[in-house]
């Protein structure tokens, strides 16, 4: 990766996409997707990838997207806030993209909400940790979701969404 | 003139209508909103439009839609779903046939803040009235119309009928859509009957929540001007204290020749960084060499509450009945100090403004709650008259008071005016934590007495702290203002309602000590302000007197109350809990490790009731405090949307957790140091208890504000439930590990 100069561009594949990303290699991830893509997604938080706000997944991996540069996801797939419902009717072999996920409409459901600028990073780990236990504790939520912060406090939401989308994942499944 | 049915405006008939409900007008709402609030400064005119005239509130377009007006700014908290609600109810609209527009000093009127959880309590009643006259306006044209009198018709969805016929009818839009009511606000129009209401009091679904959800929410973050340069503003790594201000000794442009497209903006000591690309102007402000004049006056942590406590203050009694010498003849006393420490607002997104700035006018899109306020700083700073100055409200992260936003938008504007060109300048976690108007740090005695029958006698209480920061960093640091405080207001000093308000207590003398505040670090309102302080030192003196009387601390509290609004939350944080009355620190057993209590309190801020109970765990071989449960319940009036509230609730108890076991901002003889949530740690998923809201429901009392009002409570029952624990009082919080261990090991 120390080869990619910035006239080449960085190729990766962002939501289902092929894209060649022109921003210097160096620059994280989080300016070129917030920047040169323009997604709403992955959004600026602390740039210190402590709070959780730029995560996105890498190739099905939490990611913080502020400390990452762009170089270091060469060819790799990279999915945001955006590309969840996609990955989803990928995953489960659904006919057609449904609109949101079932974490999503749980999210709404449970009016779990406040300000809502967390729920990027929120939603990111929650997918990556239904992707590998679908039915978690609450104590295995509290643990996996340890490193995202909510400043309003939505937590109790969060976890009680949490439960509910892995259930009705477990029954459609 | 009677009108039969206008097939060319209204195709359907009412009943399908009626079932289309708000079918009919999608795609209506986003359209109208957009077009307001474009960030234009042309074809509008300068605000605030006339609250006087009910065109300044209330909308009616042609496809019998309506837009509010509202100047209340949604911060998550669901105020833009909740007003819609009172709007819609007194209008006889559905939910989906309205929709209002982002504070705007074009387009919104001016009912002050968006702060002291006023947009329910202030807004709730103003746009009631709005609606309510605005609906009277329309039956009279109506009655005229078809015929009949105002009495006979009624309104569904808009559309009015009651001729006889259901083929006779007509609706709001066709009335006056998109024509100006020209009608003064009077505030006279019957309002509906409470027992009518059909959606408020109903927990509707907040209107935001499905697109943050989506990821396709638009926050100020994500806003974007044609044409713009990103900065950054380049200070010292934490504040010193406030009359310092930012002062430059030199800058090494050089330093930062490495980043060609990056250049440096300064006035006077105000300094930014700009470029095209968001990661040359955040590299730039961090390579940028700038050697700053920095002086070791601050008291840091250590003798911060020394210093504020013995330095000059100026006094003001703010309650003085009775005579409080009878504490002295008393059969038990209590005397209890406490502090507690700066802490931070914090804001998950750092507070970012867009500006552009012209030779005569300028734009700026904001976070600031207070736009018309916002707009006159700006006008200072920039030298334009304010009628050419807009200001645009756009949704941030929550912020739980005065954070960063006014100095994010002056920055933002100065930085404008300076390069002649649009800026998005964020700030970067450091510069947010670093630079924030804090919460004051407190210092707080009481001295309380009861008789042996348990009522208590005589209440004293003497509160040091000092008071908000009135000019901002980016002002004070590019024109040279000098720091100044707020003058004399009471939400910045001591509370009456919180401190011991609730009792009825016959001898009560309340002392304010105002300590000057420019030696110190900036301050602000945070979320319920100085209240959890307060109540912190306050209800652990009243707990204390209940465990002299060997009396349940509810019941003890219960004997002293006979205001109604008081006794029902209390009771209801109680049943919640399902509370067994016992004498706290009763339970303690010898020699585990770890051990549990509960404790029970009372607090609020201006408005509205709050009361609550904690179960907590402390270790006493770590010193590690575990809050296991918190239930809390809120007297606000009638309330609109109860999800809402309970929402609120819930945000309230977690966050006050996260203060009393977490957080306070560190400093030391220069400048603060708690700059990341490292340095600044929050409350995270391990550490949140599990949250009980409750809800004390008055339909018909005014809203009085649901946004902050339970946090005192919270903060006294969690210190009580660590006296109920273990047997000793903690005087300072936040509860590290270091001062329990201190606490259990030190006294008692």
């Amino acid at each position: 990766m120390a080869d990619q100069t910035q006239t080449d561009g960085v190729q990766l594949n962002v939501n289902g996409e092929a894209r060649i990303l022109l921003s210097a290699p160096d620059t994280p991830l989080l300016y070129v997707l917030s920047g040169e893509l323009q997604l709403k997604g992955p959004r600026f938080g602390c740039g210190l990838a402590q709070c959780g706000s730029c995560s996105v997944l890498v190739d099905g991996v939490e990611t913080r997207s502020c400390v990452t540069p762009l170089a270091a996801v060469a060819g790799k797939s990279i999915t945001t806030l955006e590309g969840l419902p996609a990955k989803y009717a990928q995953e489960h072999e659904l006919d057609s993209v449904p609109p949101l996920t079932p974490l999503q409409e749980a999210m709404i459901e449970e009016q779990a909400i406040q300000c809502g600028y967390c729920y990027n990073g929120m939603l990111i780990k929650a997918t990556e940790l239904l992707a590998s236990n679908p039915e978690p504790s609450t104590e295995q939520i509290k643990s996996a979701m340890n490193g995202h912060l909510c400043r309003c406090g939505t937590y109790p939401g969060i976890i009680r969404a949490i439960h509910k989308a892995a259930a009705r994942m477990r029954t459609r499944a | 003139m009677n009108m039969k049915k206008p097939a060319d405006v209204l195709p359907l008939k009412r009943r399908d209508l009626l079932k289309a409900g708000g079918a009919l007008t999608l795609g209506f709402t986003w359209q109208h909103t957009a077009t307001a609030q474009s960030t234009s400064t042309d074809g509008f005119q300068s605000g605030p439009p006339d609250a006087e005239q009910i065109d300044s509130w209330i909308a009616i377009h042609s496809d019998n839609t309506a837009t509010l007006y509202m100047g209340f700014a949604e911060l998550g908290q669901g105020c833009s779903t909740a007003l819609l609600q009172v709007a819609a109810e007194e209008l006889d609209l559905a939910m989906s046939q309205i929709s209002t527009v982002g504070l705007d000093t074009h387009l919104t009127p001016n009912q002050g803040g968006t702060y002291s959880s006023s947009a329910m309590r202030r807004g709730g009643p103003q746009v009631q009235r709005a609606a309510a006259e605005a609906r009277q306006a329309l039956l009279q044209m109506a009655a005229a119309r078809l015929q009949v009198p105002v009495a006979s018709l009624q309104v569904d969805n808009g559309i009015i009928s009651g001729t006889g016929d259901d083929n006779v009818f007509t609706s709001y839009g066709e009335l006056i859509g998109d024509q100006r009511f020209n009608l003064a606000f009077t505030g006279t129009a019957a309002l509906k009957n409470p027992r009518d209401y059909r959606l408020v009091a109903q927990a509707y679904p907040r209107n935001d929540i499905p697109l943050k959800a989506a990821g396709s929410y638009t926050f100020l973050q994500h806003r974007r001007l044609p044409g713009m340069l990103h900065a950054r503003i380049v200070r010292p790594r934490g504040q010193g204290a406030y009359k310092d201000g930012v002062q430059v000794i030199s800058i090494d442009d050089s330093s930062i020749a490495s980043i060609p497209a990056a250049r440096v903006v300064r006035q006077e000591n105000f300094v930014a960084v700009v470029a095209e690309n968001e990661w040359d102007a955040v590299r730039a402000a961090q390579t940028l060499k700038v050697q700053w004049r920095q002086a070791d006056n601050l008291p840091g942590n250590e003798k911060l509450f020394t210093q504020m406590e013995q330095g000059v203050t100026n006094e003001r009694i703010a309650v003085d009945r009775g005579d409080i010498t009878a504490f002295a003849a008393a059969p038990h006393q209590s005397v209890f100090r406490a502090t507690a420490p700066y802490q931070a607002h914090g804001p998950f997104a750092p507070n970012c403004a867009l500006a552009d700035v012209k030779a005569d006018s300028a734009l700026v899109l904001c976070a600031s709650q207070d736009v018309y306020n916002t707009r006159s700083s700006i006008a200072t700073l920039l030298g334009l008259p304010e009628q050419q100055v807009r200001i645009q409200y756009h949704e941030s992260s929550g912020t739980y008071g005065h954070s960063c936003w006014d100095d994010a938008a002056q920055a933002a504007a100065l930085t404008s005016q300076l390069v002649a060109r649009p800026v998005r300048l964020q700030f970067m976690r450091w510069d947010e934590l670093g630079w924030d108007t804090y919460g004051p740090a407190h210092v707080g005695s009481a001295r309380v007495a009861a008789d042996r029958a348990g009522n208590i006698l005589s209440y004293e209480y003497e509160g040091w702290q000092h008071h908000w920061s009135l000019i901002e960093t980016s002002a004070q640091s590019a024109l040279g203002i000098p720091a100044a405080e707020w003058p004399p207001f009471p939400a910045q000093q001591i509370n009456p309602r919180t401190l011991g308000g609730m009792y009825d207590i016959p001898n009560m003398k309340l002392l304010n000590h105002h300590v000057p505040g420019l030696d110190y670090l900036k301050g602000a309102w945070l979320r319920s302000p100085m209240d959890l302080s307060f109540a912190f030192v306050s209800e652990q003196a009243i707990d204390d007197l209940a465990f002299q009387l060997r009396m349940d601390p509810w019941q003890f509290r219960r004997r002293n109350i006979t205001n109604y609004h008081w006794r029902d939350v209390l009771d209801a944080a109680a049943t919640a809990a399902t509370w067994e009355p016992r004498p706290a620190a009763s339970q303690i057993p010898a020699d585990a490790v770890l051990v549990r209590g509960r404790g029970i309190g009372l607090g609020t801020h201006l408005s509205s009731y709050g009361g609550a109970v904690a179960d907590i765990e402390v270790n006493r071989q770590t010193g590690k405090v575990r809050i296991l449960h918190l239930y809390g319940a809120i007297d606000a009036g009638l309330v609109v949307n109860p999800s809402n509230v309970e929402n609120q609730i819930t945000g309230q108890l977690v966050q006050t957790a996260s203060r009393l076991l977490f957080e306070e901002v560190h400093f030391d003889s220069r400048q603060v140091t708690s700059l990341d949530w490292n340095s600044y740690p929050v409350l995270r998923f391990e550490d949140c208890p599990d949250i009980t809201p409750r809800i004390v429901q008055r339909l018909d009392e005014a809203p009085s504000g649901a946004g902050e009002e339970v946090m005192a409570a919270a903060a006294s029952a969690i210190a009580n439930a660590f006296f109920d624990a273990t047997g000793k009082r903690m005087t300072m919080y936040p509860f590290t590990p270091q001062r329990v261990l201190a606490a259990l090991n030190n006294y008692g």
